[in-house]
């Protein structure tokens, strides 16, 4: 094995790749909170709507669930400006994502709303408060405290996942690695640093949640 | 020259999921057998054993895939082996196969109630005929449906492959999309055949679930 390794020229354009992690970041960042909107609408669509409404989420569901990330990505970017959807590389990597995220977010939504007590709402109802009063006070925190762990580790995957928009060149954290090993050469070196930085955001995002579920849920639960 | 998306184009892309299957079934056989290891090695009594396997599962729980199969696909190369897409995403798809294989077999083998491993203990068994007799058979009740579901995310995952240059459904796609300029119907085909063969194991493995909860309920 006569390999030198090359790590200089990668961290000469070190800048690149933190601009690429800040895009990666805000990217991420976006889809999560956009994610979180769609899934809890859906959630209250799929429980509480009419059948037709139900229908047409569980369709996006499956259809998001049972086909990879690469191809949803590729349909939006190319297959939208021919009915003339024109979007730059950017927008089009939110929307994939926020659509990936928000089906996943989904069904995690929706068990947490499931798994309130009927006893809860019914004791809502009793008090006189409106339906949208019972789903704000009653439902809707403890079933996000319920979720809390899956919903972030579902965040974090769609972090990692959003490497994958580099291939329409938007400008995250692996397209800014692809550059620089198409001027360097040096690809092994490159993607090793970058695998790093990814595992490093892993970690502070998931060390943030945990900050937030303290800060947040930092109340008794009823016996 | 842009060519018409006819007869020709359609079986192309249809015919190229033969490597989607292929590469997902190597990467599912080999991430079941590093997978099982893994497993055993997060519940073995050695503790430099048990933080080694930890560390392989996080390092690969927290990093994308696609880093990975660059990974592979670039290190291969330094360490004298050719660069070859198929070689290095069969091995790379593998490793992230035995990570996740290896988490959440380990769930399913603590699942098994404590009281077995003692009462093989008490008869005497060893390491080989307890795990083997006693404990796997009970964990892998509880392992289907979670093993199912990892399943459709592998054939997902292959789909990444595509981009070190492996033709399989989307690189196929992706070929066929440039020649044509057809992306609705290339796109819509690729993604109707990627939820032709994971639409029935979803659904497979949630019947699963739901079955195994009812029996954990009675």
């Amino acid at each position: 094995m006569g390999y030198e390794f090359k790590f200089a020229p990668v961290f000469a354009n070190f800048d690149q790749l933190l601009e690429g992690a800040l895009v990666t970041v805000q990217l991420s960042f976006s889809a999560m909170v956009l994610g979180t909107i769609v899934a809890v609408v859906c959630a209250i669509g799929k429980t509480a709507g009419p059948k037709p409404i139900r229908f047409i989420i569980d369709c996006y569901i499956e259809l998001i669930r049972n086909t990879p990330f690469l191809v949803q990505i590729f349909f939006i970017f190319f297959a939208l400006p021919s009915l003339g959807i024109r979007l730059s590389p950017n927008v089009a990597a939110l929307i994939a994502l926020t659509v990936n995220v928000g089906a996943y977010a989904t069904e995690i939504v929706r068990a947490g709303i499931e798994s309130i007590n009927r006893g809860q709402i019914e004791a809502g109802t009793a008090l006189g408060l409106r339906r949208s009063q019972i789903f704000a006070y009653i439902i809707i925190k403890p079933a996000l405290r319920t979720i809390y762990p899956a919903l972030t580790s579902q965040f974090i995957y769609l972090m990692l996942t959003s490497s994958v928009v580099s291939v329409i060149s938007a400008t995250d954290l692996a397209a800014a690695g692809n550059n620089i090993q198409s001027q360097t050469f040096a690809a092994f070196e490159v993607y090793l640093v970058i695998t790093a930085m990814y595992l490093v955001l892993a970690l502070a995002f998931s060390g943030l949640f945990s900050m937030i579920q303290r800060w947040a849920f930092n109340y008794p639960l009823a016996r | 020259m842009i060519r018409p998306f006819g007869p020709n184009e359609f079986w192309f892309i249809v015919f190229a999921v033969q490597w989607t299957l292929l590469l997902s079934a190597v990467a599912f056989a080999g991430g079941a057998i590093g997978g099982l290891l893994i497993a055993l090695g997060r519940v073995s009594d050695n503790k430099v054993v048990r933080y080694l396997c930890l560390g392989f599962i996080r390092l690969f729980q927290g990093t994308p895939l696609l880093m990975q199969l660059f990974l592979v696909f670039f290190g291969l190369s330094i360490f004298g082996f050719g660069i070859d897409p198929w070689i290095a995403a069969a091995f790379a798809l593998t490793l992230h196969a035995s990570a996740f294989l290896g988490e959440i077999w380990r769930g399913c083998i603590e699942a098994v109630p404590r009281g077995q491993t003692e009462a093989s203990w008490a008869l005497g068994l060893s390491y080989f005929d307890r795990m083997k007799s006693v404990v796997l058979p009970q964990a892998s009740r509880v392992a289907v449906a979670p093993t199912v579901g990892f399943l459709v995310q592998l054939i997902k995952g292959t789909s990444l492959a595509s981009i070190i240059g492996f033709v399989e459904l989307t690189r196929a796609g992706q070929i066929i999309n440039n020649a044509t300029f057809e992306p609705f119907k290339v796109f819509g085909l690729v993604a109707l055949t990627y939820f032709i063969i994971c639409w029935p194991l979803s659904i497979y493995a949630r019947r699963m679930e739901n079955r195994f909860a009812a029996t954990a309920r009675r």
